[in-house]
């Protein structure tokens, strides 16, 4: 059915534009590795714990490599050696080094094949296990119901795991698909992942590996409860990008924040860090069967989101391109974009959802992340409420896949139970009661919404050509985008990148890579919908 | 209507019928019990005639009300005294304008969201070129100097920015926090300024959702501004306080090229 007619050659430019943008970070990405892509290395290969000053053994393991001066060789290289030379197992190196009785210093240089052979074993052995859970999870869908998308998605936030279950579990019962556990707001900026369960957080609660087996265990009782398959989502962004995405493919976490450019302007992360970064991790949820969330909505925050709609767009264009070189499925890329205009704005709703259609339109099989009203909260929790409902209107109308629900107390408190409560009771209504509402109706050729989307899209293909013809790195030095500078060596994490030796070794690329450019590799990331079953019926 | 402001109480729709509405969940299933625990509830906060108007079950063991009474209270307003911002707020041409006759030279302001608060939503609105609804940030103003030093800045790494370009002004926004975070952060800024000898040469402000002026002032700080300040209301405050203190006495810096 004609919806809106958005200019194609414009769609093929600004593609082919976010192409050349991506191939302009490959070359940093080829030569370079970081410490957190070592440490993770050394988590999927089965190091975890913390020593008596609570300090990831990975940590302790990789600095100790990085003084030495040999993590250019990739870390597996050196652990292979440590094994090859001392005859000791994996775990028995990893202790030897973390305790001191191992020195890097001390071990030779062992030969290339051989250290292959013995790493390769082990890595093997977890990428399958990485694959069962991913099985596991398939398995889980398949044998669940599914209402149709939007799918509602919920946060939790308390600061505590223990009450985040039972916060989550109550979502679930009153109808939310999928929660996010919010982390702690400074952790983006920690250059190791905090270890075991949490209760204290701000804003957030801690991303570690047993809170994510935690909340991952308790939806899974709830999934049974409820019939259908409860989504867990965590942040695979900052200093730590590709550990959390290890540790989420371990615990079958389903959906990762994973923005290839987030960190390095709204948290000031180094961009080479950055790209480097998010590249492995990306790699690494694509073979997890995770579908990523890209952080477009954040473009808006501050920005007026009338004027910089453009912004959004182009920065989608840059995640797909960048999330297809890691070896993610179109159907794996939640590209994201937000409803943040003013409220005052004349026809607003119909910019908004000309921009919610033209990403429809533009990315046919992704998994749209659709982020609600956030900046015009202002405490009136009655047209909060009234905006929110106006969001998910447009959500169903547009045919978003994965709605964040907005919450009538936004901007006073992190959500309450029965903020939440309300908030997917809204949703309900609205898109049980205008379901079939999408198929139905058609736009005015050249009217209001058709003359917005291709205005939109007119502005995101200039601003991606430009960036292309300089480079992405440039084009962040030069502010091009959200108005924020940023230099090429400056921002944190920089002192993590390190030159790949010639004989630089790390065994998962190849491993994720051969499967995820098979034609086989097809995850099942949503359960076939029952035709015309709606959301009706109040939280049970 | 003739309010005795002595003695004010909500208004329904008759003066004086007290009602209120409130909304709230008991951590306990839903049931005649729950409903009438909930009105006992709302008599107990001073609610007459408490009814529970909407109750319903949020999973399996919490409920929601909804209820309606008529309060029993009522508050002496004539009693009650805020502090405010002292400042008489001015629109943009009149503010640079101000600076320029009662100051003479730009003013520099130094800004961050500090702690581990990651949003600069606030700050950015203050601050940045492009300002919030419909007005422009300070950086914008042709008699201020704005750094705007963005997110998670440590308030050592604030204060030595403001030292080092020898800041009029300190702004420090705090938007997300948990279990007053926020509190104990801005107090440590309060003494290291105090510390550094720093606390006469300087104006300390804080904004935030969560900041109210009196608040402000009972951590220090020269002026607190909460939810829907603009840019305006900020710069006002500095260049008329500024204007009021020693510091304006300090002389122009030579060559300052103001456009």
């Amino acid at each position: 059915m004609r919806r809106l007619d958005i200019d194609t050659g414009l769609v093929d430019r600004a593609r082919r534009a976010a192409s050349l943008i991506a191939d302009s970070t490959q070359p940093i990405i080829n030569a370079y590795t970081t410490t957190s892509i070592e440490r993770t290395v050394l988590r999927l290969l089965g190091l975890s714990g913390v020593d008596e000053n609570d300090v990831p053994l990975p940590n302790i393991i990789v600095e100790q490599a990085q003084a030495a001066g040999l993590l250019g060789d990739g870390i597996a290289y050196w652990i292979g050696s440590a094994m090859l030379h001392e005859g000791l197992s994996l775990s028995q190196v990893a202790a030897g080094l973390s305790s001191g009785k191992l020195s890097f210093h001390r071990i030779p240089r062992a030969d290339h094949d051989t250290v292959r052979h013995v790493i390769q074993h082990e890595a093997t052995r977890v990428c399958s296990y990485i694959k069962a859970r991913r099985l596991e999870r398939e398995g889980l869908i398949a044998g669940s119901n599914s209402t149709a998308p939007p799918y509602l998605y919920v946060i939790v936030a308390t600061g505590n795991i223990y009450e985040d279950v039972i916060q989550a579990t109550a979502a679930a019962k009153c109808g939310a698909d999928i929660i996010a556990v919010i982390r702690s707001t400074g952790q983006s900026l920690l250059d190791y992942v905090p270890h075991g369960p949490t209760t204290e957080g701000f804003g957030g609660t801690y991303a570690t590996q047993t809170n994510f087996r935690i909340m991952r265990e308790a939806l899974d009782v709830a999934s049974k409860e409820c019939g259908r398959y409860i989504r867990l989502v965590n942040y695979c962004s900052g200093l730590c990008m590709p550990e959390i995405a290890a540790i989420g493919a371990l615990e079958r976490l389903d959906m990762m924040l994973n923005d290839a450019m987030y960190g390095i302007l709204f948290r000031d992360i180094n961009m080479q860090r950055t790209f480097i970064d998010q590249h492995f991790s990306r790699m690494i949820n694509a073979y997890a069967g995770v579908i990523i969330n890209t952080g477009e909505d954040n473009y808006l925050t501050t920005a007026d989101a009338y004027e910089e709609a453009h912004t959004v767009l182009a920065s989608q264009f840059i995640n797909e391109s960048l999330a297809l070189r890691s070896g993610l499925r179109p159907e794996q890329i939640g590209l994201g974009h937000a409803y943040e205009m003013d409220p005052d704005i004349p026809d607003g709703f119909l910019y908004e959802l000309a921009q919610a259609e033209m990403a429809r339109i533009i990315f046919p099989n992704a998994p749209l992340k659709y982020m609600p009203p956030t900046k015009h909260m202002t405490g009136n929790i009655f047209k909060g409420h009234l905006m929110d409902a106006m969001f998910n209107l447009a959500g169903v109308i547009s045919g978003q896949t994965i709605q964040l629900l907005g919450v009538l107390t936004e901007h006073v408190h992190t959500p309450h139970l029965q903020d939440r409560y309300l908030s997917i009771e809204n949703a309900k209504y609205i898109m049980n009661n205008a379901r079939h509402l999408r198929q139905e109706i058609t736009y005015k050729k050249d009217g209001i919404m058709e003359k917005r989307a291709n205005e939109v899209l007119a502005k995101a293909t200039s601003m991606l050509e430009q960036v292309a013809e300089i480079g992405l790195m440039s084009a962040i030095e030069k502010a091009m985008f959200a108005s924020i500078k940023r230099e090429r060596t400056g921002g944190r994490g920089l002192d993590g990148v390190i030159t790949k030796n010639k004989g630089y070794y790390n065994p998962f690329p190849e491993i994720f890579m051969h499967e995820l450019t098979s034609s086989d590799f097809s995850p099942v990331l949503w359960a076939n919908q029952l035709e015309g079953e709606g959301r009706g019926g109040g939280c049970k | 209507m003739d309010i005795d402001k002595t003695r004010v109480r909500p208004y329904g729709d008759t003066p004086d019928d007290g009602y209120m509405q409130l909304s709230f969940t008991l951590p306990v299933p839903c049931s005649d019990e729950s409903r009438r625990a909930a009105e006992i509830l709302g008599e107990k906060m001073g609610l007459e005639d408490a009814k529970v108007v909407y109750s319903h079950n949020i999973a399996d063991s919490f409920s929601f009300f909804v209820i309606y009474g008529r309060c029993i209270h009522s508050v002496d307003m004539t009693t009650i005294e805020i502090p405010k911002v002292n400042a008489e707020f001015m629109p943009f041409e009149q503010i640079n304008r101000f600076i320029e006759t009662r100051i003479g030279r730009k003013i520099v302001v130094v800004a961050a969201c500090t702690g581990t608060d990651a949003h600069t939503v606030g700050i950015d609105a203050i601050i940045n070129m492009k300002g919030y609804r419909g007005e422009y940030g300070l950086e914008r103003y042709p008699w201020f100097t704005a750094y705007n030093l963005g997110s998670q800045v440590r308030n050592e790494d604030l204060l030595a920015k403001a030292i080092e370009v020898d800041a009029d002004a300190i702004l420090v926004s705090q938007v997300v926090t948990q279990k007053n975070v926020h509190i104990d952060n801005l107090t440590h800024l309060a003494e290291l300024v105090e510390a550094e000898g720093m606390r006469d040469k300087v104006l300390l402000i804080v904004g935030g959702p969560r900041i109210s002026h009196e608040l402000a002032v009972e951590l220090g700080y020269d002026a607190g501004f909460g939810p829907g300040t603009l840019p305006s209301h900020v710069g006002s405050f500095i260049a008329q306080a500024l204007a009021r203190s020693a510091r304006n006495m300090r002389e122009p810096t030579r060559g300052e090229n103001l456009c």
